[in-house]
C-alpha cells in the first residue's frame, strides 16, 4: 500500500491560517490502514486545530469528511455538496487524493496534510516498510522475491556492494542488506546458482524514466 | 489567576480507579472537587479524540487512571490508553502546548489513598500551568469586544 | 594487448604490479595532485585517482587524472555510478581517453548518506557490473549503451574493486566471477589485514579458475596509529580488522606506532606474494603518501620494471 505521515502540525497551521472555512477530507484506503489520514486522524487533527485557534481566539469551522477513496473521482464527487462552503480544503490523503480533488474542484485551495513516503508493507503493528518502487519491471522473478531496487539503498541488480556489514546495509545496521536476503533466499531455494546470471543495465523508461506514466485499458476505458 | 480553580477531567476505569475513588469515598479521604470523574469500562476505551474533545470543552487538565500495568481486566487496555495518551502529547507539544496537562496513571481498585493523592498532586501541577490555552484566546476576544 | 596501459603491460610481462592513490583536493589548486603524484611517481606502475570518495564533492577523478597524466605519468580514473547515470559516464569515459587516459575502475561508489552531501539523490543509474560491461562493449565491441556504433572507441583497461571481506563471504568469489563475466581486466581489493581471510577467497578464486581471468592486486593499507585501526574495525563499512592487528600496533609505544604500521604492511605484502593469483599490490596510504616509496622499496618491488 501507499504509506504517509501526517505533516509537522505547525506546517498545516501556516497553511491554514488565511482560512476559516476548512473541508477536512480523510481516505479510507492506505492512509486508513497506515494511521495516517482516516477518520479517526481526521477527528484528532480536526480538534488540533480547534485548540490551536481557541488560544488565538479565533473560531475555525472544519467539515470532516472522510471518503472511501480519495484518488478516485467518483468518490471525490461527494464533496460537491460542501466544498462551495469551504475557504480551503486540508486533505489527509496521499498525493495522489489531493490531486484528484484539486483536478475536480479548479477554485479550490487544497493543501496536504500528510506526507506521502513509499510503497511498503506492514512489518508488525505500527511499522511499515519500503518495498518497491513502482519500476515498472518487476525483477522479483529472479531475485527471489526481494526487490534490489527498493531495498538495496544503491539499486544495485548484480549483488552486493563492498559496503555489506555483518548482514547489514552500509548506510546503517538498522537496514537489512537486500543482497545478503537475496542470498540467502537463493540458497534456501536451492537455486544460489541464478545469482551468476548478469543482470543487464536497467531500462528505466517502465520506471518514469519516459515521463508521467499512464496505464490505459482498452477493454476497461470506455 | 490567583483564585484559579482548574477543571480537571479523570477517566477512571471501573475495576480500578474507579472503585479507589469510591474506596477514597467510604473511608471519608477527601479529593480536589476540581476532578470530575468519568467512569469507563476499561480505560482502553478512551480514545485520543476524548482526550482531546475534554481539552477542546476547555478542561485545564485531563488524566487517565487505570490498572496497575499487567493487571488490565481486559488484558491491554491500559497500555494501549498509555500509547493514546502519550500521543495527544505529542499533538498538545506540536501545539506548543504543555503536555503534563495529560497523564497515564496506574493504580489498582484497593488504592484509596494513591487515588485521593494523585487527584491532589495533578490538580497542583494543572494550577501551576495556569489555566487551558484557549482562555487565552477568550480573554482576546473580549479585549477586543 | 588491449589498450596502452602501462599496468596492462606490467601485468602482461608477469611482474607483479605496484599501484597506489591519489585523493583530489576540494579546490582547485592543481599544484596539490602533482605534488601528491610525484611523491608516488616512481615507485608504481598506475596511480588511482579517486572519485569524490566517501562521498564528498572534490576536484573530478577525471580532472586530476588529466594533470596527471599531462606529468607524463598513468593515472588510473576511478569512476562511481553514484554520481553520473550510464550518458555521463560513457561521454567521460570518452573524455578521459581523449586526453590519453587508458585505465580505469568502476565502482559503485560510497552512500551519500556517509557524505558531505547526504542530501543529494543518489544516481544509480547502473551499478559496478553493468559498468564494466558499458566500457568493454565501448573499447571491444565499439557500441553505445543505446546500441550505436561508435567511432574511435576509447581502449581504457578496465578495473574494479572486490571486497573479499564483506559478507555473505560465501558470495564474494561469485561477485568476482560476475565482474569477470562482464569484462574486468583486473582487480584491486580492500585493504587485507585479515590474511587467512584472503587465502581463503584466493583459494576459492583460483579453484574458479578466476585468477587466469582477471590481476588481481592485493590491497594494502599502512596503519599510522592504533586509533586509526580501531576506528577502521568499527567504523568503516565491510573492514576486516582482526584483534591481533590492534593488539600489536597497541603493544608499541605511540610514536613507534606509525613504524610498526609499515611493517605490518611489508609483512603482509611478503606473504600475500606468495599467494598464487595475487599479480600485484593496491597500496592506500590514507594522505600518507610520502611513506609508500618506503614501503614499496621495502617490501623488494622497486625499481620498478620499464615497459
Ligand atoms: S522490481 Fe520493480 S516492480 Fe518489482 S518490487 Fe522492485 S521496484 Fe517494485
Ligand atoms: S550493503 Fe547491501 S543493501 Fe546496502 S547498498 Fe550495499 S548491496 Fe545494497
Amino acid at each position: 500500500m501507499i504509506t504517509a505521515e501526517q505533516k509537522p502540525m505547525q506546517e498545516i497551521i501556516q497553511y491554514l491560517a488565511p482560512y476559516s472555512k476548512i473541508l477536512l477530507v480523510g481516505c479510507n484506503e492506505c492512509v486508513t490502514v497506515c494511521a495516517a489520514g482516516g477518520r479517526k486522524e481526521v477527528g484528532l487533527l480536526a480538534s488540533a486545530l480547534h485548540l490551536n485557534s481557541l488560544k488565538q481566539g479565533k473560531t475555525i469551522d472544519i467539515k470532516e469528511i472522510t471518503l472511501e477513496r480519495q484518488c478516485d473521482p467518483e468518490y471525490v464527487e461527494e464533496l460537491t455538496s460542501y466544498i462551495d462552503a469551504a475557504d480551503a480544503v486540508l486533505s489527509m490523503s496521499c498525493g495522489c487524493g489531493v490531486q484528484t480533488i484539486a483536478t475536480r474542484f479548479k477554485q479550490a485551495h487544497v493543501y496536504p496534510a500528510v506526507n506521502t513516503k513509499f510503497m511498503g508493507a506492514s512489518l508488525s503493528q505500527g511499522v511499515w516498510a519500503e518495498r518497491c518502487q513502482g519500476c515498472g519491471d518487476c525483477m522479483l522473478g529472479i531475485t527471489a522475491g526481494i526487490c534490489p531496487v527498493s531495498r538495496c539503498s544503491k539499486s544495485l541488480l548484480n549483488g552486493p556492494c563492498g559496503g555489506t556489514s555483518n548482514g547489514q546495509c552500509e548506510i546503517g545496521p538498522e537496514t537489512d542488506c537486500a543482497w545478503r536476503l537475496i542470498w540467502e533466499r537463493l540458497k534456501e531455494l536451492g537455486i544460489e546458482g541464478r545469482y551468476e546470471a548478469l543482470v543487464d543495465a536497467k531500462d528505466w523508461r517502465p520506471a518514469g524514466g519516459a515521463g508521467p506514466r499512464k496505464i490505459i485499458r482498452e477493454d476497461l476505458a470506455l | 489567576m490567583e483564585n484559579y480553580e482548574p477543571e480537571i477531567v479523570a477517566f477512571c476505569c471501573h475495576y480500578c480507579a474507579y472503585t479507589a475513588a469510591d474506596m477514597a469515598g467510604s473511608k471519608r479521604i477527601s479529593y480536589p472537587a476540581n476532578v470530575k470523574i468519568i467512569r469507563v469500562p476499561c480505560t482502553g476505551k478512551v480514545d485520543a479524540i476524548h482526550i482531546m474533545k475534554a481539552l477542546e470543552k476547555g478542561a485545564d487538565g485531563v488524566y487517565v487512571a487505570g490498572c496497575l500495568e499487567g493487571d488490565c481486566h481486559f488484558k491491554t487496555g491500559n497500555a494501549r490508553a498509555r500509547l493514546r495518551v502519550a500521543r495527544v502529547q505529542k499533538i498538545l507539544e506540536d501545539l506548543g502546548w504543555e503536555k503534563e496537562r495529560v497523564a497515564m496513571i496506574n493504580m489498582s481498585a484497593g488504592m484509596g489513598e494513591r487515588f485521593a493523592k494523585t487527584a491532589f498532586e495533578f490538580t497542583e501541577k494543572i494550577k501551576s500551568l495556569g489555566p487551558n490555552p484557549i482562555s487565552q484566546g477568550k480573554i482576546e476576544v473580549q479585549a477586543v469586544s | 594487448m588491449k589498450t596502452e596501459s602501462r599496468l596492462e603491460k606490467v601485468l602482461a610481462s608477469g611482474a607483479m604490479a605496484v599501484t597506489s592513490e591519489v585523493g583530489p583536493p576540494r579546490g582547485v589548486d592543481p599544484e596539490i595532485v602533482r605534488k601528491k603524484a610525484n611523491m608516488i611517481k616512481d615507485h608504481v606502475d598506475g596511480i588511482n585517482v579517486t572519485d569524490n570518495q566517501t562521498a564528498m564533492v572534490r576536484m573530478s577523478s577525471m580532472a586530476a587524472g588529466i594533470i596527471i597524466k599531462q606529468m607524463g605519468l598513468d593515472p588510473i580514473i576511478q569512476m562511481v555510478t553514484r554520481d553520473r547515470n550510464r550518458l555521463a559516464m560513457q561521454s567521460e569515459v570518452i573524455g578521459a581517453a581523449a586526453f590519453g587516459i587508458d585505465t580505469m575502475l568502476c565502482l559503485s561508489g560510497d552512500h551519500p548518506k556517509f557524505g558531505d552531501h547526504p542530501m543529494a539523490k543518489a544516481v544509480y543509474d547502473i551499478d559496478s557490473v553493468q559498468l564494466i560491461k558499458a566500457v568493454k562493449d565501448m573499447r571491444d565491441e565499439g557500441k553505445f549503451q543505446g546500441g550505436a556504433d561508435m567511432k574511435a572507441p576509447p581502449k581504457m583497461f578496465i578495473g574494479a574493486a572486490a571486497n573479499p571481506f564483506a559478507d555473505p563471504f560465501e558470495l564474494r568469489v561469485m561477485r568476482l566471477a560476475k565482474k569477470v563475466k562482464a569484462g574486468v581486466d583486473f582487480v584491486q581489493t580492500q585493504c587485507i589485514f585479515n590474511l587467512e581471510k584472503f587465502e581463503e577467497w584466493m583459494k576459492g578464486v583460483e579453484d574458479r579458475g578466476l585468477d587466469k581471468q582477471v590481476h588481481v592486486l592485493a590491497g594494502i593499507t599502512p596503519m599510522k596509529s592504533v586509533g586509526m585501526a580501531r576506528y577502521m574495525k568499527n567504523r568503516v563499512p565491510g573492514m576486516d580488522v582482526p584483534d591481533e592487528v590492534i593488539k600489536r600496533l597497541a603493544g608499541v609505544s605511540k610514536e613507534q606506532q606509525p613504524e610498526e604500521g609499515i611493517k605490518i604492511a611489508v609483512e603482509s605484502m611478503e606473504r600475500l606474494k606468495e599467494i598464487k593469483g595475487v599479480h600485484g599490490f593496491h597500496i592506500m596510504a590514507i594522505e600518507w603518501e610520502e611513506r609508500v616509496a618506503e614501503i614499496v622499496e621495502k617490501a623488494g618491488m622497486y625499481p620498478r620494471p620499464q615497459v
